[in-house]
């Protein structure tokens, strides 16, 4: 079976959701929509305090062609833009809070019929820009961005990234087995964008369902490959090794190579814009691990507090020690309540005490676990030790930036030293330290 | 939520295999070897290993908490180190022997490096080595094996099959005069040797479950041992009046204990499959140069803690191919 180099393979933990359907959520009292949800520059907000917003509004403008604005969740009226926790970056970000009115009634125009298959590429690429469409596996790069790659970097490849490699989540399974026409439709429509006659389903091997799903509903056009089941096998650059057998450059990206990776639940979102003109105002997402009472796959809106997700699935256990956006691989632990959900929140996970870890960490016994389990071909160890001591120069010698932060080393590592952690510092530092050099210049 | 909630870097799983669950695999994997040698050797063996697990256990926290450190004897390395220690003094090694063996091994190849992780030679090694040379007469005294049921008040004392050849070539200039040596003796433990190195069998089918584990790779056993046997068959070929056969070479002396037990040692071996082969032919090219020419009739000891001084060079020299990188 397909797969790349390095890789692990933790307990998957997928059968707490992924045998449930899909549940909507209700609408709650308040949202909290971050201005800053997508990689690139912030959006500006384009509504004030005391203004009466409908569902699918746009609430900000995005500034520069790296940037996405947000939508509306729902009608009702907007208490102001605030400072709120951001989940990914921990600290307080710009919001707009809205008050909803309970009726949910849509902005006008809303949604419309639209025949995606009649439209312009660049026509279509607008309707995904104006819908703040951005990669909603965990990356939250603009989507637009990636539909308009430069002249001499023509994309030849398309794979639609339906791995999802993290433990527990099954959102994106839940999406591919509930509504595959969306995805399909979503990766025709990047089909039609690109010029491209052919794509790639990659689903991985646990999923035998969606695979046999995809298979029956899929055009000629698109070839659904099974992936052996690894860790990170949904990274883009071994997603795209496995399945292509191209290897990405060091500091590239995929269109270096040709390809385009868009995961599934983006897809659907493409969907939806194109042959709608409905934005980015809801996501599927897992809250699952063992300390929520009631794991399940929810449709909930952009800006939803995490305090109403967890209520949503009947409250946490006892022994819950960690709340994580994301996975339990790459997720964020959140030490407030009052995040909210963003187009990047694939999964909302609770861990209990049994789950965690909390063993202090000891000296490198240079096993080598995390060189084997490294899937970027770096020396992990190493990277820690520097880490320890800050030394971010020397690091970069040793591929610091070419770490996608995947957590495979810090999973083996039987000394349990925190290694993401460490190079995720060293990472800050540089980045810091040529910051300061171009305003120097 | 009970405790509070816990806010660290991600990942927030960790695997089960951590260092304590690592060093007592290893421990399994000893009990066989150590086992022969107790059979074998009778109750004198049994004291040596039992002294020496416990002393390195008493030496490691007494250590710690003079220097004010944390007390890790609980991450089980102390008492692998006690357990390949014995497994490499001679069966009747007097109890002082064992003791000050197991303070070098801990004190001074072990935590004046910063403890576990830090040091660069094996620390049973290093005592073995120390033991070798500060007490020739006493770590050269080989019991001869008698199985457990048929033993003797007093012990008999003998010659380990590469020390018989080594002298004999040193004496006469042949292996003529040497007696025969059975192969299967060697095989199942039944020659004069260290406690835990007379039973290939023993030690293969240790060495397989740590590979089998995952916790050492098959490389450094497969490539030290072959390395041996090749160098070892050539020499044989050339002249086998003066140079023993390499099944022989290979099944006698401590070479199956150090290429599964003591060259694998993951702090002090290199972290890349390149890294191992290199490491582990080195092992087995010294061994040779030692066992055919050198001062000492084994010279899988000294040819490990010379290739451990080099994990650091092999290291730097055999990176892994950074993914995407120009070709
Ligand atoms: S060093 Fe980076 S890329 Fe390699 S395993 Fe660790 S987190 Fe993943
Ligand atoms: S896994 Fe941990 S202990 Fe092993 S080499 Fe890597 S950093 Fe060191």
């Amino acid at each position: 079976m397909l797969s790349f180099r390095g890789g692990i393979h933790p307990p998957g933990m997928k059968d707490l959701v992924n045998g449930r359907a899909i549940e909507s959520m209700p609408l709650v009292p308040l949202y909290r929509v971050l201005l800053q949800q997508h990689i690139g520059a912030p959006a500006r907000p384009v509504v004030k305090a005391g203004d009466v917003v409908r569902k699918g509004q746009v609430l900000s403008e995005p500034q520069g062609f790296v940037s996405a604005s947000v939508h509306a969740p729902t009608s009702g009226k907007v208490r102001g833009v605030e400072e709120c926790i951001h989940p990914v970056t921990g600290l307080a970000s710009p919001c707009v809070v809205i008050e909803a009115d309970g009726e949910d009634t849509w902005v006008e125009g809303l949604p419309s019929e639209l025949d995606p298959f009649s439209m312009e590429g660049s026509e279509l690429v607008s309707m995904v820009r104006s819908s703040g469409i951005v990669g909603m596996g965990g990356a939250t790069f603009p989507t637009h961005v990636k539909l308009s790659p430069p002249k001499d970097k023509p994309i030849d490849a398309f794979i639609i990234n339906g791995v999802e490699c993290e433990p527990y989540l099954a959102a994106d399974h839940r999406l591919m087995l509930e509504e595959p026409l969306r995805v399909i439709s979503g990766a025709r429509v990047v089909m039609r964008i690109l010029g491209l006659s052919d794509a790639v389903m990659a689903i991985e091997a646990n999923k035998p369902d969606a695979v046999d799903v995809m298979r029956r509903e899929v055009p000629g056009s698109i070839r659904v490959e099974v992936l052996g089941v690894k860790y990170p096998q949904g990274a883009e650059k071994q997603l795209i090794k496995a399945v292509l057998g191209r290897e990405v450059p060091s500091g590239g990206l995929p269109m270096d190579v040709g390809a385009l990776v868009h995961n599934a639940g983006t897809c659907a979102a493409i969907w939806d814009a194109c042959s709608s003109g409905i934005p980015l105002i809801e996501r599927v997402t897992s809250v699952t691990g063992s300390g929520i009472r009631e794991p399940k796959n929810i449709r909930v809106r952009i800006g939803t507090p995490l305090r109403d997700v967890i209520e949503f699935c009947g409250g946490v256990e006892e022994d819950a020690v960690k709340v994580i956006f994301g996975g339990p691989m790459m997720g964020i632990a959140q030490y407030s309540m009052d995040v909210s959900v963003t187009k990047g929140t694939s999964g909302v996970l609770v861990l209990g005490s049994r789950d965690v870890d909390r063993s202090s960490y000891t000296s490198c016994i240079s096993c080598g676990r995390c060189v084997d389990a490294c899937p970027m071909g770096l020396l992990p160890n190493v990277l820690s030790k520097l880490g320890e001591r800050s030394m971010w120069e020397e690091a970069l010698s040793f591929n610091l930036m070419d770490c996608i932060e995947c957590g495979s080393c810090a999973y083996v590592c039987p000394a349990r030293r925190p290694i993401v952690h460490f190079i995720k510092h060293m990472k800050a530092l540089s980045r810091e330290a040529s910051a300061k050099k171009r305003q120097a210049v | 939520m009970s405790e509070g909630i816990l806010v660290s870097s991600s990942p927030h799983i960790r695997s089960p295999e951590d260092i304590g669950w690592i060093m007592r695999q290893v421990i399994y994997a000893l009990i066989p070897g150590a086992a022969v040698g107790v059979y074998f050797f009778g109750v004198p063996a049994f004291n040596v290993v039992w002294v020496s697990v416990v002393s390195c256990i008493v030496v490691e926290a007494l250590i710690q908490r003079l220097m004010g450190r944390p007390i890790t004897i609980r991450d089980g390395s102390a008492a692998v180190t006690g357990l390949l220690l014995a497994m490499n003094l001679p069966p009747g090694a007097p109890w002082w022997l064992v003791v000050i063996g197991a303070l070098v091994a801990i004190g001074l190849g072990k935590q004046v490096y910063g403890g576990l992780g830090n040091n660069p030679f094996n620390p049973a090694l290093t005592a073995r080595v120390f033991l070798l040379i500060s007490f020739p007469v006493e770590m050269t005294t080989w019991l001869v094996p008698r199985p457990l049921l048929v033993h003797s008040a007093d012990a008999v004392t003998g010659a380990t099959p590469l020390g018989a050849i080594k002298t004999a070539v040193f004496m006469h200039g042949s292996l003529a005069s040497v007696g025969h040596v059975s192969i299967m003796d060697l095989f199942m433990g039944n020659v004069g040797g260290s406690l835990g190195e007379v039973s290939a069998l023993a030690l293969i089918v240790g060495g397989a479950y740590l590979i089998y584990r995952r916790i050492i790779s098959w490389h450094i056993p497969v490539f030290y041992i072959g390395t041996v046997f090749v160098m070892t068959g050539i020499f044989w070929l050339i002249n086998p009046g003066v140079y023993a056969n390499p099944v022989f070479h290979v099944f006698s002396g401590g070479l199956m204990l150090g290429a599964f037990f003591m060259a694998t040692d993951l702090v002090t071996s290199p972290v890349t499959v390149m890294g191992k082969v290199i490491f582990a032919i080195g092992c087995g090219v010294i061994t040779v140069v030692i066992r055919l020419w050198g001062g000492y009739p084994e010279g899988v000891s000294f040819s490990i803690l010379i290739m451990n001084a080099f994990v650091p060079l092999i290291n730097r020299g055999t990176r892994p191919v950074v993914f995407g990188a120009a070709r």
